[in-house]
């Protein structure tokens, strides 16, 4: 065991992973001699070289792209995207093309790629630096969606993710990379992509995030104790698929639950958290899921981020909603 | 009322076509075998018999595409993309390659897949509607055929990068067309090709039209002109002459081979049919543009050279008629003969392992059907 930071714990993954499968290769814009933009692959390529930790031109589409030919090939690409409002050049790629592939050839093709993006706001970033592009990718079939929001599960489901068949988004909350946390990097745990996680036992409602918001949670189920109302926190890590099991058993539980995002509310994983819960729990709701969201508008300029972004107290706001105490959402149609 | 009239658009015929001067020429239209300076020595080796086994593939390829025309007219195939016109340029450039080179494609290429070893009846399924994909493409060295416009030449450089890594000394090929080139994939296959002198033979057949949309839409300037702009060497080739274009993909070959990097060929040729059975191309197209190109048919040309040589005997064009029509037969009868695709095929190969919300929709809809049950 040795404290991490995320970025560090990000860093020690991906050189576990180019380490373990000569395969790896690491593609991106100013990941070489820069070490990426937020440092996540410093002194890889100095370790492994230019060919495992290939600097690109400034063309997403043309990183996707090649990864897939790459892919084909044989190799196993990890594509960092240097920010989320950058990914939609690459949208047709991988909408169109990465998470097909393996159906089209009906199952003769692999692209076993992941691509790594910074994302979310809470730094005071410019535009398009600030996105939460989860739900377009949770809703393309083909894909697998991960978010994490510790040091220890990057650095596991990193490697999960990289070592993975499927194609990978591997979103990291770069409001998070600072975050220490205590890393063991023995690989002796149980692979843990595509399962949620509990991260705090409570007992009257439960929180289910995921990535940056999970330390906002934590938080909120911390001041919510101070109140006698106990909260289970849920962390998803994996927003496609969703790990029902784990969510389901916990609401049935608590009996009511709300779920919080960056991303705005609208056809947001919230949406579909909410509807899932009900069709999954519905005798067992003591009251309808309340979503904790960005709003529905382009990401605002950084002065008012905070606004946009839930916090502790909207969401202990809309716990108040959960359990039917006086709260903003009362009286809408 | 009157309306203005448009003025009709003014044809091109290849005798003022920009694109085709200064083309590689070997054979010329009348059949006849000229050297190429630069170029002739590619296919010095490639004699009679080499070229009668051209003209069987070319008239085979033909045959196959006028049979899934057919098959698309009598309700057998959902749509069919032929490539009337465009054989020689298929076939010229797909036997320079060798087993172990890759193609990436796109939907048009039937002709390469011919002789990249899919089989007549492996073609048809994925126009039936019954598969995603009609072959694997480890067997043949041919990814499945690419429908999003210029997506695949991305793939080939991939591709191309992997073989580098691998030092082997085989090579890709990206097949699209002239309305590919303004797609921004296009243009990003040169940069990351070029930066990384990516082993790829980036190969444009200018068939003249995408859909309705003459070349001089996508571009002012010749196709093959642009790639030096990206640093990437390029030729253009009369397309519709078989050993040209067999011998500038030859030359871009072994430059990949070499570790040269990446090459561009404008193979200039014309697009006879539409664009799709779905298309009419009489909505916007000059006959005579399409008479004028008649007059340059690919396998006119050959068919001149080989009777002139003496070789192509009617006995001969009898041969390859038979075989092209025994292909054809192969095709339809694997074609009509293809079962209705099993419903819960729906649900494979969409993840590489289990993945519990397939499961789930999968085992529903499996119990939504056996409900059923008496009603079948």
């Amino acid at each position: 065991m040795s404290t991490m930071t995320m970025s560090g714990a990000l860093n020690a993954g991906l050189r576990a992973a180019l380490t373990a499968d000569p395969k790896v290769v690491l593609m991106g814009e100013d990941i070489g001699a820069l070490g990426g933009v937020y440092r996540i692959t410093d002194g890889l390529q100095r370790e492994f070289g230019p060919r495992r930790v290939m600097d690109t031109p400034l063309a997403e589409s043309g990183i996707l792209g090649t990864a897939v030919g790459l892919a084909y090939r044989g190799y196993r690409p990890v594509c960092e995207i240097q920010f989320d409002g950058f990914v939609y050049p690459a949208f047709d790629q991988i909408v169109s093309q990465v998470a097909r592939m393996h159906a089209r050839t009906n199952g003769a093709v692999r692209l076993p790629i992941t691509i790594r993006i910074p994302v979310g706001g809470g730094i005071g970033s410019a535009e398009h630096h600030s996105d939460s592009p989860e739900a377009y990718f949770a809703h393309t079939p083909g894909l697998r969606v991960v978010s994490v929001a510790d040091p220890q599960d990057a650095y596991d489901l990193l490697q999960d993710a990289i070592a993975c068949d499927d194609p990978v988004l591997f979103f990291e909350p770069k409001r998070r990379y600072h975050l220490k946390g205590e890393v063991d990097t023995g690989r002796s745990r149980p692979a843990a992509l595509g399962t949620a996680r509990v991260v705090r036992k409570g007992s009257d409602a439960t929180v289910v995030t995921f990535g940056g918001l999970v330390q906002v949670a934590l938080a909120a189920a911390d001041a919510a104790a101070d109140e006698g109302v106990s909260l289970e926190v849920i962390d998803l890590r994996s927003l496609a698929p969703i790990d029902w099991v784990t969510v389901a058993a916990s609401v049935r539980r608590t009996g009511r639950v709300v779920v919080t995002h960056e991303a705005p509310e609208s056809a947001g994983l919230g949406a579909e958290l909410a509807a899932g819960i009900t069709e999954r729990c519905f005798s067992y709701l003591e009251h309808a899921p309340v979503r904790v969201t960005g709003f529905d508008i382009p990401y605002p300029p950084s002065k008012l981020e905070k606004h946009h972004l839930p916090d502790l107290d909207r969401l202990l706001d809309g716990v108040d909603a959960a359990l039917g105490r006086p709260s903003s959402y009362e009286d809408e149609a | 009322m009157s309306h203005a009239v448009a003025a009709p658009r003014a044809s091109r015929t290849p005798d003022s076509d920009p694109a085709l001067r200064g083309a590689i020429r070997i054979l010329t239209p009348a059949g006849e075998r000229r050297d190429d300076p630069e170029y002739g020595s590619h296919v010095a080796d490639v004699g009679d018999d080499e070229l009668l086994a051209l003209y069987d593939d070319m008239v085979v390829v033909r045959r196959i595409d006028a049979e899934a025309t057919n098959l698309q007219r009598q309700g057998e195939l959902a749509l069919w993309p032929p490539l009337l016109g465009q054989e020689a340029a298929q076939i010229g450039s797909a036997r320079a390659l060798r087993s172990d080179d890759f193609a990436f494609t796109s939907y048009r290429e039937n002709g390469v897949a011919y002789c990249r070893g899919v089989t007549p009846a492996e073609l048809v399924p994925v126009w039936r509607g019954v598969t995603a994909s009609g072959w694997d493409p480890y067997r043949v060295g041919m990814a499945t055929p690419q429908v999003i416009i210029a997506a695949q030449t991305l793939h080939a450089t991939g591709y191309a990068l992997g073989l580098q890594y691998d030092g082997s000394d085989a090579a890709a090929i990206a097949y699209f067309g002239d309305g590919a080139t303004s797609e921004g994939d296009a243009s990003e296959a040169l940069v990351f090709a070029a930066s990384y002198k990516a082993p790829v033979v980036f190969f444009c057949q200018n068939n003249h039209w995408a859909i309705s949309e003459p070349v001089s839409l996508q571009s002012g300037s010749s196709l093959a002109g642009r790639a030096a702009g990206f640093g990437v060497p390029s030729v253009t080739v009369d397309g519709n002459d078989v050993l040209a274009v067999l011998a500038v993909t030859r030359a871009a070959l072994a430059r990949a081979r070499a570790g040269g990097g990446p090459s561009f060929i404008e193979a200039v040729t014309y697009r006879m049919g539409p664009h799709t059975t779905a298309d009419d191309p009489t909505r916007y197209r000059d006959p005579e543009e399409l008479e004028a190109w008649r007059r340059l048919d690919p396998i006119d040309r050959l068919a001149a050279h080989l009777s002139a040589r003496g070789v192509l005997t009617d006995e001969r064009r009898a041969a390859v008629t038979a075989h092209a029509a025994e292909v054809a037969h192969e095709m339809r009868a694997a074609c009509t003969g293809l079962p209705e695709p099993d419903p819960m095929s729906l649900f494979e190969h969409v993840y590489t392992t289990p993945h519990p919300g397939i499961e789930r929709q999968k085992a529903r809809y499996a119990r939504y059907l056996d409900s059923f049950e008496d009603a079948r």
